[in-house]
C-alpha cells in the first residue's frame, strides 16, 4: 500500500497523543444553542485551526475547554472535554486547569499595571516571588512575543497605554508566561500589523515544539499557513475536520468547506 | 438665498427667551450658596481666631471658644468610619464582585436604598433603641458614632460599588483566565484601580457625617460638658448640635458667635468636599485605560 505525503502527514500528527479530547459538545446560553455535536480530538504539538464565519461557535468553543461558564450563569456546557485524559467537568482544581491553558482574545488586554507586571502576573498568581526568576520569565516571554525591543526601555510603564497592536503581543506574552501546555488563540492578529503578525506566526511555528496550539482565526490563509489539521465551524456546527492542506486541495466531506475556504459564500 | 424667513425669525426669537430663561434659572441656582457663605463670613469671620477655635465655652457658653466641640465633631466621625468603611467596602465588594443576580441580591439591594432613604430623626430613634438601650453604650460617642455609621453606610456602598464596576469587565476575565481566583482578581487588578474612587465616597461620607445633628443628639452629643471626653463611653460636645444650641437655646448671646460657629462647621464641610472633588480631578488625570 502506497501511502501519500497527506496521509503520512495526518499520521504524523494523530501519532501524538490526545491533548484535548471533545465529544458531543453542546453549549447554549439559555435558550439560544451556540454550538452542538462536535466531536474532534486535537493532539500533542499540533497547530489546530479553528475557521468558520462570525457566530459559529468558534469562541464559545475555547470559553467552554476554560471552563469560563463557571463566570457566565447563561452559559450551559453538556458533553464531554477531556484535557490529558481528564474530564474538566469534573476536575476539583479549575484554576490549576487554566493555568495550563493560555488564551489570547481578539481584543487586545494590557492590564492596568507596568508592563512588567503585566507578564509576571501569572508567575506571581503561582506563588513565584524571586525577582530574578521573574525577570527571566518576563524578558523570555516578552521576547517571544516580539515585543521585547519595543518595550525593555520602559517596562515600568503601564500596559494599558501600550498600542494597540502592542497590547496584542503584551497579552501573547501574558499567556506564554502561564507556561501553558494548551494555548489558545482567538484571532490574535485582528489589532496587529501584518509584518508583527508573520513575526508571531514564526514563533508559533517554534512553540509547536513545546505546547499544543489552537488557533481559531477569520483569515483562511494564515489557518493554512500554521494548522497542521483544521475544523470549520458553520452556524453552531462543526461540519468539517481535517489536514489543513485538504480543505484547500484534497478531499472534503461538505461542500461548504471548499465554498469558504475558495471565498465562495452568500 | 440665506434670508430668513418669517418662520426662521420666530425660531430665532424663541430660542433667545428660553437660552435667557434657562440661563437665568442657573443664576438663581448659585444665589442661596453666594448668599449663605457671604453672610457667614460676614458676620462670623470677627470671631474667629486661635483661641475661638481652641479653649473651651465659658459664661455660660456666651465666649470661649468652640473646642470640645470641635474635637468631639472630629472624634465621632473618626469613629463613625472606623465602623462603616471596614462593613462598607467589603458589602460592596460582595455585591459588585461575588453575588450571584437572584432575588437576595436585589433584596439586599433595595434595602440599601431604603436605608438611604430614612429620615436622620429615625435614624436617631433606631440608634437609641439599638446602641445606647440594647447594647448598653449608654448615651456616648460610640452610640452616636454607629448611629452616624449606619446612616452613611449607603453612601459608601454605593460609592464603591460604583468604582469597582468602573473597572473593565475584561480586565477579570483576562485574569480569570490566568487562573487567578476571584479573590486574586480583585486584589490586583480591580481594588487598584477602584480605590481612588472608594476614596471619594469616603470623603463625601465624612462631610456629611460630621453636619449631621439629628442622629447624635439623642445618642451621644451633649448640650454642655465642662471637660473633654476620656473614652468612648463618655458624651461630647458636637460642632451641629453645638450651633443648634448657641442660636436658640441660650439667652443673651452675642450676635456674632453663632456665625462663627457655623462658619467653622462649613469649612469643614466645603474643605473636606473640595478634597474630595480634587482627588476626583487627579483620578481623571491619571486614568489608567
Amino acid at each position: 500500500m502506497v501511502i501519500s505525503p497527506r496521509d503520512a502527514a495526518t499520521r504524523k500528527v494523530t501519532a501524538q497523543p490526545v491533548k484535548l479530547g471533545v465529544s458531543d459538545l453542546r453549549i447554549r446560553y439559555g435558550d439560544h444553542t451556540a454550538l452542538e455535536g462536535v466531536t474532534l480530538d486535537i493532539h500533542e504539538h499540533e497547530i489546530f485551526g479553528i475557521i468558520g464565519p462570525a457566530n459559529a461557535g468558534k469562541t464559545s468553543f475555547l470559553k467552554a475547554i476554560n471552563r469560563m461558564d463557571m463566570f457566565n450563569s447563561d452559559m450551559y456546557v453538556d458533553g464531554r472535554i477531556t484535557f490529558n485524559g481528564v474530564d474538566t467537568r469534573k476536575v476539583r482544581n479549575v484554576y490549576g486547569l487554566r493555568r495550563r491553558i493560555g488564551v489570547v482574545f481578539p481584543l487586545p488586554v494590557g492590564l492596568p499595571l507596568s508592563v512588567y507586571d503585566n507578564v509576571a502576573l501569572s508567575p506571581r498568581l503561582r506563588g513565584e516571588k524571586e525577582r530574578a526568576e521573574l525577570d527571566v520569565i518576563v524578558e523570555r516571554c516578552l521576547r517571544r512575543a516580539a515585543l521585547w525591543d519595543e518595550v525593555k526601555d520602559r517596562l515600568n510603564s503601564l500596559g494599558s497605554m501600550l498600542s494597540g497592536g502592542q497590547q496584542q503581543r503584551l497579552t501573547i506574552a501574558r499567556a506564554l508566561s502561564q507556561d501553558p501546555e494548551l494555548l489558545m488563540l482567538d484571532e490574535f492578529s485582528i489589532a496587529v500589523d501584518p509584518v508583527t503578525t508573520m513575526r508571531i506566526e514564526d514563533v508559533l511555528k517554534e512553540l509547536r515544539e513545546e505546547v499544543t496550539i489552537i488557533l481559531v482565526t477569520n483569515l483562511v490563509q494564515q489557518a493554512r499557513r500554521l494548522a497542521d489539521r483544521t475544523a470549520l465551524f458553520l452556524d453552531g456546527r462543526c461540519v468539517e475536520v481535517g489536514v489543513t492542506e485538504d480543505l484547500f486541495t484534497g478531499e472534503v466531506s461538505d461542500q461548504r468547506t471548499r465554498d469558504y475556504v475558495e471565498g465562495r459564500f452568500g | 438665498m440665506f434670508e430668513a424667513t418669517q418662520l426662521n425669525r420666530r425660531n430665532e426669537t424663541t430660542q433667545k427667551l428660553f437660552r435667557f430663561a434657562l440661563g437665568g434659572m442657573t443664576g438663581i441656582l448659585i444665589l442661596p450658596v453666594i448668599l449663605i457663605l457671604g453672610m457667614l463670613i460676614w458676620k462670623g469671620a470677627p470671631v474667629i481666631s486661635f483661641e475661638f477655635l481652641f479653649t473651651g465655652p465659658t459664661k455660660g457658653m456666651t465666649a470661649g471658644g468652640i473646642f470640645p466641640a470641635l474635637l468631639g465633631t472630629v472624634l465621632l466621625v473618626l469613629v463613625a468610619l472606623l465602623a462603616s468603611v471596614p462593613l462598607g467596602v467589603a458589602a460592596a465588594i460582595y455585591l459588585s464582585e461575588y453575588a450571584p443576580d437572584n432575588w437576595f441580591t436585589r433584596a439586599i439591594n433595595l434595602a440599601i436604598i431604603n436605608l438611604a432613604g430614612v429620615p436622620s430623626i429615625v435614624h436617631a430613634l433606631f440608634g437609641v433603641g439599638a446602641f445606647v438601650i440594647f447594647f448598653r453604650f449608654g448615651t456616648s460617642i460610640l452610640a452616636a458614632s454607629l448611629t452616624l455609621a449606619i446612616m452613611t453606610l449607603p453612601v459608601v456602598i454605593v460609592a464603591t460599588r460604583e468604582s469597582l464596576q468602573a473597572v473593565p469587565e475584561a480586565f477579570r476575565e483576562a485574569c480569570w483566565n490566568m487562573g487567578a481566583t476571584r479573590w486574586q482578581t480583585i486584589r490586583r487588578v480591580v481594588l487598584p484601580n477602584a480605590v481612588t474612587g472608594i476614596l471619594t465616597g469616603v470623603i463625601l461620607e465624612v462631610s456629611r457625617t460630621a453636619g449631621e445633628t439629628a442622629p447624635i443628639m439623642f445618642t451621644g452629643a451633649a448640650f454642655f460638658l465642662p471637660l473633654l471626653p476620656q473614652s468612648v463611653f463618655d458624651q461630647t460636645m458636637a460642632m451641629s448640635l453645638h450651633l443648634f444650641v448657641v442660636s436658640t437655646q441660650v439667652p443673651n448671646m452675642p450676635e456674632h458667635l453663632p456665625y462663627g460657629v457655623a462658619l467653622v462647621l462649613i469649612s469643614m464641610v466645603l474643605l473636606m468636599n473640595s478634597l474630595s472633588i480634587a482627588l476626583r480631578m487627579y483620578l481623571r488625570g491619571k486614568k489608567k485605560w
